[in-house]
């Protein structure tokens, strides 16, 4: 069985973005980029599922731009055996939409058994992509997973719920997403840094997989949020409770 | 132009996240309808029909539907997503695992955790862990969107008077089951809904400690308790308690951070509250910069004299 793993290249999560002057978006240029956190997670879960013995071939897949190929490099670095690329032209805002209809084109090409997503980018917090993907292919969806167990053609997903958890059982082929608590990545060593270099990179157009990738949400304006003005110290305990409630009374 | 709101419910009752997306359906303009898919779920519809502003209520009931799983809620809002200028989920953990799969099917984009409607085809919502707001403007015929409860006010449960429709539901899709669940039972109102939160973070250092500080001050303020990502990647609390960007969203009246430090993450999910109480022994945290009241003490000795206090 091939797993699909898909990769997002965002501002790297220890960055404090700041909104361009001009109201058109964040400032992206000359910060440190890094893989999705939640994509890791899915590399990871992938490369484990491997060396368990359950799946085969461990396929990461990046859609943006040229500089996407370092993401595929690391995931290939922490162990997924090859990489594609849909590159995209870096004047397109890539949305959710249109990268679901990518990796669908990539699923009736590879037939890969499992999907694995990050739950969420960290950049446009959509929570999107992995949902879209398994309509679009008509394939059942366990999003926030904190448990994957592949047997007998089926995966049984412990998933992260409001309240608790929730264990379902899909068919395979199936789309599974993945929460904070599902893994935690290995660290990339050297060795493995040179030998991701050598593993194969193939490269396609959207055109190539007869996607059209027009954007369908317009950004009008991106701004600063509003600010919380600072507030005071108290002393002691006895301070802030007169503070919360005779000057706050929110208790 | 009329909204269809999916309703968020337990079968027996409607869950309040559903009343702020009410609040919203109704900012884009039109009527508002609310489908209330479920098993054994005419309590649940009953108390959607007399929400203030909803006209009519779909309840569809069926086995299939005891667990609101994607493959056939989102197959139920399909059968009549046509009808329908804008489809809005509550941005929960249940509305955002359906929302895509029905966006995708109808091929339209999704508008993902709006704080506000500027215009029927507007909306803005948060970026980069809250840290930039985007205005976004939706080219598609049907507008699907989750709803960030915290950005709109709930809707009255009562003094509506909507008519309930049921429909049959549609045929189970067959690759999905419900195996089980494991739902905390206590007493405390739910995260993302209560007045007041005490949230506990790494200093805490155990989860017996975790339990032990945090759990009075709870009881005594009736609060709702929450966690940094470090004290539940640390075991202290449970997964479902983490207030954040990627957790929960939370705005109460009161929130009280014990021993977090205020890493971004963390502050994008609950600094939208109204009032911020941060007790940290560090002067330098940066929870201190959203805090209203800052106490610089050892949290071991602050909370449970707090407690005593109160």
């Amino acid at each position: 069985m091939k797993i699909l793993v898909p990769v997002k290249r965002v501002v790297d999560y220890n960055v404090k973005v700041r909104v361009k002057s001009d109201g058109t978006g964040v400032d992206i240029a000359n910060v440190k980029m890094s893989m999705n956190p939640f994509d890791e997670i899915a590399i990871e879960e992938a490369v484990r599922l491997r060396e368990k013995g359950v799946a085969t071939e461990v396929i990461a897949v990046s859609c943006g731009v040229t500089q996407c190929q370092e993401t595929l490099r690391t995931a290939m670095a922490i162990g997924a055996d090859r990489g594609i690329l849909v590159e995209t032209p870096a004047d397109v805002d890539l949305q959710p939409l249109a990268v679901a209809k990518l990796l669908k084109a990539l699923i009736d090409k590879e037939q890969p058994g499992l999907i694995i997503l990050g739950k969420q980018a960290i950049d446009d917090d959509c929570n999107q992509t992995g949902q879209m993907l398994a309509a679009l292919a008509d394939l059942p969806q366990a999003t926030y997973a904190s448990k994957i167990e592949v047997a007998d053609g089926r995966a049984s997903v412990t998933r992260e719920i409001d309240g608790g958890l929730e264990i379902l059982s899909i068919s395979l082929p199936a789309v599974v997403t993945t929460d904070l608590r599902l893994n935690e990545p290995r660290y990339v060593t050297l060795p493995n840094i040179m030998k991701a270099k050598k593993k194969q990179l193939d490269t396609f157009k959207p055109e190539d997989l007869g996607v059209d990738i027009t954007p369908r949400i317009k950004t009008l304006k991106v701004a600063e949020p509003a600010k919380r003005s600072a507030g005071i110290k108290v002393p002691d305990v006895a301070a802030l409770v007169d503070k919360l409630k005779n000057v706050a009374k929110v208790i | 132009m009329t909204a269809l709101v999916i309703a968020e419910h337990d079968n027996a009752s409607v869950k309040v996240a559903t009343l702020n997306t009410v609040t919203a359906a109704a900012a884009c303009g039109g009527d508002v309808h609310v489908l209330v898919a479920g098993h054994h779920a005419a309590a649940a519809a009953a108390a959607a029909s007399q929400i203030a502003g909803v006209s009519k209520v779909i309840h569809v009931d069926s086995e299939s539907l005891a667990h609101a799983l994607a493959e056939n809620l989102a197959a139920e809002v399909l059968a009549i997503a046509a009808h329908y200028s804008h489809i809005l989920f509550p941005a929960t953990a249940a509305g955002k695992n359906v929302a895509p799969r029905v966006a995708a099917k109808l091929d339209v984009a999704q508008i993902s955790d709006i704080t506000q409607v500027a215009s029927p085809d507007t909306f803005e919502r948060p970026i980069y862990a809250g840290n930039a707001m985007a205005t976004v403007q939706s080219s598609d015929s049907i507008k699907v969107i989750t709803v960030r409860a915290t950005g709109f006010d709930a809707a009255a449960p009562s003094g509506g008077a909507a008519n309930v429709e049921t429909p049959v539901a549609q045929a189970d899709s067959g690759k999905s089951s419900f195996k089980g669940s494991e739902i905390a039972k206590n007493d405390r109102p739910e995260l993302t809904a209560a007045k007041i939160i005490v949230s506990g973070g790494r200093a805490l250092g155990s989860a017996e400690k975790f339990n032990e500080v945090m759990t009075p001050l709870a009881d005594k303020l009736g609060a709702a308790i929450g966690a940094s990502r470090a004290a539940v990647d640390a075991g202290y609390a449970a997964n479902d308690l983490q207030v954040g960007q990627t957790g929960k969203i939370v705005a109460p009246q009161l929130y009280i951070a014990c021993g977090i430090s205020g890493a971004i993450q963390h502050l994008a999910g609950m600094k939208d509250s109204k009032v911020i109480v941060a007790i940290n022994k560090d002067p330098e945290a940066p929870i201190f910069s959203v805090a209203d009241f800052g106490l610089e003490a050892d949290l071991f000795t602050a909370v449970p004299e707090l407690v005593r206090s109160l």
